[in-house]
Formats: C-alpha cells, sequence, structure tokens
C-alpha cells in the first residue's frame, strides 16, 4: 500500500480505537455518564430534525458567524498595521502575546456589565478570543516578507497599488490563513463558554443545562455534534492551509 | 569635430553614506563609464560595497553624492526603463509556477496574451526550464530558481543588466555552466551586463573588462581589460591569458581582502 | 535611548496611559460604577481580599490544581512526544487529531469526568490536563525534530550509548522547543482551569470571581479577576525572561 493508502487506513484505524474506547468507557462508568456511540449518533440525528434544537444552534451559529467575521476583519487590520510600522510592532507583539496566555474567561463578568445578557455579549466573547491569533499571525506575515520579493517588485517598476496586490497579499496570504484558522477555532470555543455560563439559548447552553439536568443522552448528543462540527471545519481549513503552505 | 561615442551608463563621484551614530562609508567616490554592450564584471573583498553599487547604479537607492546617468538621463532612487537585475537571493515568487514567474512582470505592464506567451515559452526554453514549466519554485533546486529569476528578467528585455552574485549558492561546476548561459543571454539580448562576482576565475573568465574594488569605501584600484572574443565559452580556462589575468586580478585584490578580514 | 529602551518605554506608557484613562473615564463618570470599577480601586480590592482567609484558600486551591495538572501534563506530554517521535507511522496517524484537538471545546467533556472520578478536584484537574498536554506533546515532537541529524553523528562517534545521547546531546538540543511546550502548557493549565471553576462552579478563584459577578458584588469580583489576571501575566513573564536568557547563551535570543 502506498503513503496515501496507509493514511486512509491509520486514519480508520485510529476512529474505530476511539470508539472503542467510547464503549469501553460507557461499559466501565455506565449510563450516568456517557451513552454508547451507537445511541448518541441515532440521538443526534433526531436531535439535528427537532426545531427546538435548530433554535439554539441558529443562536450559537449567528453569534459564532459574526465573531468569526468581525474578529477576521479587525485581526487583519490590526495586524497588517502593527506589522507595516515596525516600531508599533515591536512594542506590541509580547504585549498581545501575553493577551494569548491570560484566562480570557476572568474577562466574560465585565463584557456582560458591558453588553448586556445578549447575543452581542457572546459575539464579544468570541472576538475576544479569536482575535488575537488573527493579529498575531497576520504581524509575523508582514514581518517576514522576505525583503527581495520587494526589490523585485521596485525593479520590475510596480506602482504600489500593483506590488501590495500582486506581491504582498499572495506573500501573507498562508500565514494570515493560518492564524484565521486558529482564530476560527477559538472564536467558536469563546461563544460556547459563554453560552455555558451566561446564556438562555444555544448549545453551550443545552451543554451545561443537559449537564444540571442530568440528562446524559442530551449532553453526549450535543458533545458528539459539536466535536464533529469543530473538527470537520478545522480539517477543511487545515486542507486549505497547508496546500498554501505547500505552494506559497 | 569628434564625436564620442556615448557611453551607455556613466558613474561620476557616486559616493554612499549610511548615516547614523557612527557613518558607514560605504561606497566611493567611484567612478565608471559602461559601454553599450559591454560585459563588465566587478570584485572585490567582502563588504567592499559591490552591492551598494549596483544599488545605486539600478536606482534602487540614491546616491549620497556623484551623478549616475543611465542612457542620457539621470538616474535617481527610481529604476529607470529598460534595467533588469538578479539578485543574490532567490526572488522566485513562491506561489506563482514557473510560467507565471516569468510572465508575472509582462502581466503588469499589460501585454497581450498571446505576445507574453510567445516570450514567456522563448524565455523558458531558452533557460532550459521548459520541463518544469509547470511546476512551483518549491520543487526546483537552487540553480533551477536562479534561472527563473533570469529568465523572469530576460523576458522584459532590458537594456542593461545587473546581477549580483546570481551563482553564489551553487557548487563550482554548476557555476561554470551558469556562465555559458549568461554569456550565451549577453550575446542574443546584446544587452550590457554588469556582474557582480566574488569569484575571480568567473570575472576573469566571462568579461571585456573587470573592475578590481578596494575595501570599504569601495573605489575602482584596478581595471583589467581581458581582450577576449565575443563568442567565448567557459573552455576559456585552457588559455595562458586566463592564467594571467585571474593572477593580476589576484595581486590588486590580495592586500584588500587582508584588510577586509582584519577588519571583520 | 536604545532601541530596545525605547521598545520598553512605549509598552509601558501604553499599559499606564490606558489605565490612566480608564481611571480618569470612571472616576469622570463616563463608565458607570455599577459596570467598571476604577483600576485604583480594584487594586485597593484586590490587596484587601488577598488578606481574608476565603481569598487564600482559593489560591491555593487554584494554583494547587493549576500545578498538578500542568506538571503531570508536562510528564505526559513529553513522555508520550518522546515515543511518537520514535513511532513514525503512529504520529503520522494521529497527526490530524492533534491539528483539531484544540479546536473541540473540552469542557463538554466534564460530565464524563465527573462521572469517571467522582465530584472532587481530580475532573478539574482533568480539564487543564487535557488543556495543556498537547501542547507539551506537540512542542516535543517539533524539538526532537529539529535536533541537527549531524549532532547524532557526532554523538556516535564519540561512542554514546543511547541513555547517553539523549540526556547529554539530544535534550539540550532540543531544550528551546521543550522550554516553549512547559511555557504553553503552564498557560493552557491555567486557562483550562480557571474556565473550568468558572462555569461548573466547583470552587477556586473562578468559581469566586462567577460567584461575585452573580452577586452584584462589583468590587470583590475586580479584585479577584485582577489578581488571577496579574497572576497569569507574572508567571508568564518570568519563564518568558528565564528563556530568552537561555536562548541567548546559545545565539538565539
Amino acid at each position: 500500500m502506498n503513503r496515501a493508502g496507509t493514511g486512509w487506513f491509520d486514519g480508520t484505524v485510529i476512529v474505530l480505537l476511539m470508539l472503542a474506547v467510547w464503549q469501553a468507557l460507557y461499559a466501565y462508568a455506565g449510563a450516568v455518564a456517557l451513552t454508547p456511540p451507537w445511541t448518541t449518533a441515532v440521538y443526534a440525528v433526531d436531535l439535528m430534525g427537532s426545531p427546538n434544537f435548530w433554535g439554539h444552534l441558529r443562536a450559537t451559529l449567528s453569534a459564532f458567524a459574526w465573531s468569526v467575521l468581525i474578529a477576521g476583519v479587525l485581526g487583519i487590520a490590526m495586524g497588517l498595521w502593527l506589522g507595516a510600522f515596525r516600531f508599533a510592532g515591536d512594542v506590541a507583539e509580547p504585549m498581545l502575546a501575553a493577551l494569548y496566555t491570560i484566562p480570557k474567561v476572568t474577562l466574560y463578568p465585565v463584557i456582560l456589565l458591558l453588553f448586556g445578557l445578549g447575543p452581542s455579549a457572546k459575539i464579544a466573547f468570541g472576538v475576544i478570543h479569536g482575535m488575537v491569533p488573527v493579529v498575531l499571525f497576520t504581524l509575523g506575515a508582514v514581518k517576514n516578507i522576505r525583503p527581495v520579493l520587494l526589490r523585485s517588485a521596485r525593479v520590475m517598476r510596480l506602482s504600489p497599488m500593483q506590488t501590495a496586490r500582486f506581491v504582498l497579499v499572495p506573500a501573507v496570504l498562508p500565514e494570515i490563513t493560518s492564524g484565521l484558522r486558529i482564530g476560527f477555532s477559538l472564536c467558536l470555543l469563546g461563544v460556547l463558554i459563554g453560552e455555558m455560563f451566561a446564556s438562555q439559548r444555544g448549545i453551550g447552553f443545552l451543554i451545561i443545562n443537559g449537564i444540571n439536568s442530568h440528562n446524559v443522552k442530551l449532553t453526549t448528543a450535543v458533545t458528539l455534534i459539536v466535536v464533529v462540527f469543530a473538527v470537520a471545519a478545522n480539517s477543511a481549513l487545515l486542507v486549505v492551509d497547508r496546500r498554501l503552505h505547500r505552494v506559497g | 569635430m569628434s564625436v564620442e561615442t556615448a557611453a551607455h551608463a556613466v558613474l561620476r563621484g557616486v559616493t554612499r553614506v549610511y548615516p547614523g551614530a557612527s557613518p558607514v562609508y560605504a561606497l566611493g567616490p567611484l567612478d565608471l563609464d559602461l559601454a553599450r554592450g559591454e560585459f563588465f564584471s566587478v570584485v572585490g573583498p567582502s563588504g567592499c560595497g559591490k552591492s551598494t553599487l549596483l544599488d545605486v547604479l539600478a536606482g534602487l537607492s540614491a546616491p549620497t553624492a556623484g551623478s549616475i546617468v543611465f542612457e542620457g538621463k539621470p538616474v535617481v532612487g527610481q529604476v529607470p526603463d529598460g534595467v533588469g537585475v538578479v539578485f543574490q537571493e532567490d526572488s522566485s515568487f513562491p506561489w506563482l509556477t514557473v510560467r507565471d514567474n516569468v510572465a508575472f512582470g509582462l502581466r503588469r505592464i499589460g501585454m497581450d496574451g498571446a505576445e507574453i506567451a510567445r516570450r514567456v515559452e522563448y524565455a523558458v526554453g531558452f533557460m532550459g526550464l521548459a520541463d518544469f514549466a509547470g511546476s512551483y519554485p518549491a520543487q526546483l533546486s537552487g540553480g533551477m530558481r536562479q534561472r527563473v529569476c533570469i529568465a523572469r528578467t530576460l523576458v522584459l528585455q532590458p537594456r542593461l543588466i545587473l546581477l549580483d552574485e546570481p551563482f553564489g549558492a551553487l557548487d563550482q561546476q554548476t557555476r561554470l555552466l551558469m556562465g555559458d548561459e549568461l554569456l550565451r543571454l549577453w550575446r542574443e539580448t546584446g544587452a550590457t551586463v554588469l556582474l557582480i562576482t566574488h569569484a575571480l576565475d568567473e570575472a576573469a573568465m566571462l568579461s571585456d573588462r573587470v573592475g578590481v574594488m578596494s575595501s570599504r569605501p569601495g573605489r575602482f584600484i584596478d581595471m583589467v581589460d581581458t581582450g577576449w572574443n565575443r563568442d567565448r565559452d567557459s573552455r576559456i580556462v585552457a588559455d595562458p591569458a586566463f592564467g594571467a589575468i585571474t593572477a593580476r586580478l589576484w595581486s590588486s585584490l590580495r592586500t584588500e581582502s587582508m584588510k577586509a578580514i582584519g577588519r571583520g | 535611548m536604545s532601541r530596545q529602551g525605547k521598545i520598553v518605554w512605549a509598552r509601558w506608557s501604553v499599559s499606564l496611559g490606558l489605565a490612566g484613562l480608564l481611571e480618569a473615564a470612571c472616576r469622570l463618570g463616563f463608565v458607570p460604577k455599577l459596570q467598571v470599577i476604577p483600576p485604583s480601586e480594584m487594586i485597593a480590592a484586590m490587596v484587601e481580599l488577598l488578606q481574608t482567609e476565603e481569598v487564600l484558600d482559593n489560591v491555593v486551591q487554584t494554583f494547587s490544581t493549576v500545578g498538578l495538572a500542568f506538571g503531570s501534563a508536562v510528564v505526559c506530554g513529553f513522555v508520550l512526544g518522546a515515543i511518537f517521535h520514535g513511532l513514525p507511522r503512529v504520529r503520522r496517524a494521529i497527526d490530524p487529531l492533534l491539528a483539531s484537538y484544540y479546536s473541540v471545546p473540552i469542557f463538554v467533556f466534564y460530565p464524563l469526568l465527573v462521572a469517571l472520578f467522582g465530584l472532587n478536584s481530580m475532573p478539574l484537574i482533568a480539564i487543564g490536563f487535557l488543556a495543556a498536554v498537547p501542547a507539551m506533546l506537540i512542542a516535543t515532537l517539533l524539538g526532537l525534530d529539529r535536533v541537527p541529524p549531524v549532532l547524532r553523528r557526532v554523538a556516535r562517534m564519540h561512542r554514546l550509548g543511547w541513555g547517553r545521547t539523549a540526556a547529554l546531546v539530544i535534550l539540550p538540543a532540543a531544550l528551546p522547543n521543550l522550554f516553549q511546550g512547559v511555557k504553553l502548557s503552564l498557560a493552557y493549565a491555567f486557562i483550562g482551569v480557571i474556565a473550568g471553576e468558572f462555569i461548573l462552579s466547583p470552587g477556586g478563584l473562578g468559581y469566586s470571581i462567577a460567584f461575585a459577578y452573580e452577586s452584584f458584588e462589583n468590587r470583590t469580583m475586580y479584585g479577584l479577576m485582577l489578581f488571577v489576571l496579574l497572576s497569569a501575566v507574572l508567571v508568564n513573564a518570568l519563564l518568558s525572561s528565564w528563556e530568552s536568557r537561555l536562548l541567548r547563551r546559545r545565539g538565539r535570543g
């Protein structure tokens, strides 16, 4: 079997192993802890058909989409600016890196106080989680543009617009994509945690509600849906990310 | 009335100082006349300002003092039309295929698509890259990537080609072959070529004239005419004059090089 | 002033400037007292709270949870990283898992952890552990990857056995990456534990902040918040300065 073939085979083995562990955990911990794979899958499909669930899903997805958009646009803009102005970038970079490592959940009460208990607070949670990696990666991308590429643009007498469009943008695209991919996952995390902490709607709320009411079936199924979505979305972005890095 | 053959490019009293707490006198004052269609090499110790000379001549940076005139017009901090540069590092765009890399400059000046395709296929073939036209630079060796950069410059039909140690990263044998390619290019295009190199044998075998630069601040301390035939190639190393020229270059250069090392 | 000096000065100016702006905005009434209290009061509140037994208990609880999660994650992550490094096929198989790991919100597994370990501190330690382990694992893999092959050949030339090669050549060569892994692990363990305490209310600093918020005790809330944020920043800064001293000696700082 060639490399790609063994890749698929090994991947399938890993997935089967995880399902086996899942089943074993169920056997060990019982129905008070989780529901087994097949039951969960069936119930999850059921859920996807219920309008009540879709109401929650829509709330989460809407907040998530907005936070990704805002974090992406603001993050790239800020990163471009900081990357272009060397001094500002050098000052800000460690400060942003420090922001990355603090538990942002401690800021949630402040955001709730400022934004109120609505979707805008959830969007803000997502943004504060997802924006920092976008800024950092964009900043790095601009800083690390190889000077010889810019000199080539000058030798070919490109206008500033042409230089930006045909040299700068393709040069920074791979790293910015990586930042967006990580920001995407963190925005989801932020929105979900926000819902788990202070919301009456959304997937996060369903999970914490399920935990509090010991509705094991619900929590396991919703967890499965979230994990599948997160992994699928991240893997898709990863393919794009890797393709850009291989080429660009 | 005597009619002076106008030189292709003229540098007079060119000086380049990098300002700062302790200013760096990188270059000059330096004079140079480049004849049209000439193959001129510059050799000198490390840090003597060879690359600065190229930058100033190409209009990539402005001199602190002195004048540069290219085709009768002054060059001040802007790259004039008709100048091509091949840099020391690989400057191919990693996100474009070989073909798209070579076509890049032509697309930006809005040339017609069919004409672009024609020129690109010719340049790619000329540089021996026809089998790799659809590949990305990351898939090519260092030497091939430099050939892509040369093709990209060549396709714009520059009248003055500046090369900054383009074969520095290559092994000796590849360098000799690339030297032959460069000579072929020079003959085909009829362009004026200025090559910066630290390899004395390369300068001696390729050029019509070699300028030896002093250590920093760089000035020309010797000009050697090789008197070679226009249709020369790397086999010229067998010619006894080759050894003499190389020896003369080294004797001029040796003291300067030692000064440069002592400093560095 | 050197450029580095100017940069440090700029950082302090920006930080203190923003704090000052907030202070003024609060004092002058632009920001309602019910929402944000002035930084000076936050500091005062923090100092007061740190002298109460209850808060100190919380601090001990949270920090020990983080410490246990962090410690076990570093050891486990390193060992797993070393093992997987030696099994390339296994590594390739789990690579997509690792790449997607942090896209999954691990708190969703809390009920499972409670069912497995009981309603004590273990589930929270487990969450901190789960948050921190991949960082160390990935850093270990990267660090071992980056050991220049020529160094291994030097070790063989000196006829060093497997153990001495690992201890005297490979580990020191991989140290910069390993250190980065340690830094990230600590940060993620801290984040995981605090967030866990926030949402799942098992006690500790995170829980206290959430409780203060829900009880409208803004002063307490901000005081504790400031403490948590300052602790995170301080610990990271200490590790970073240690790291840069390490790298500087190797000519890479």
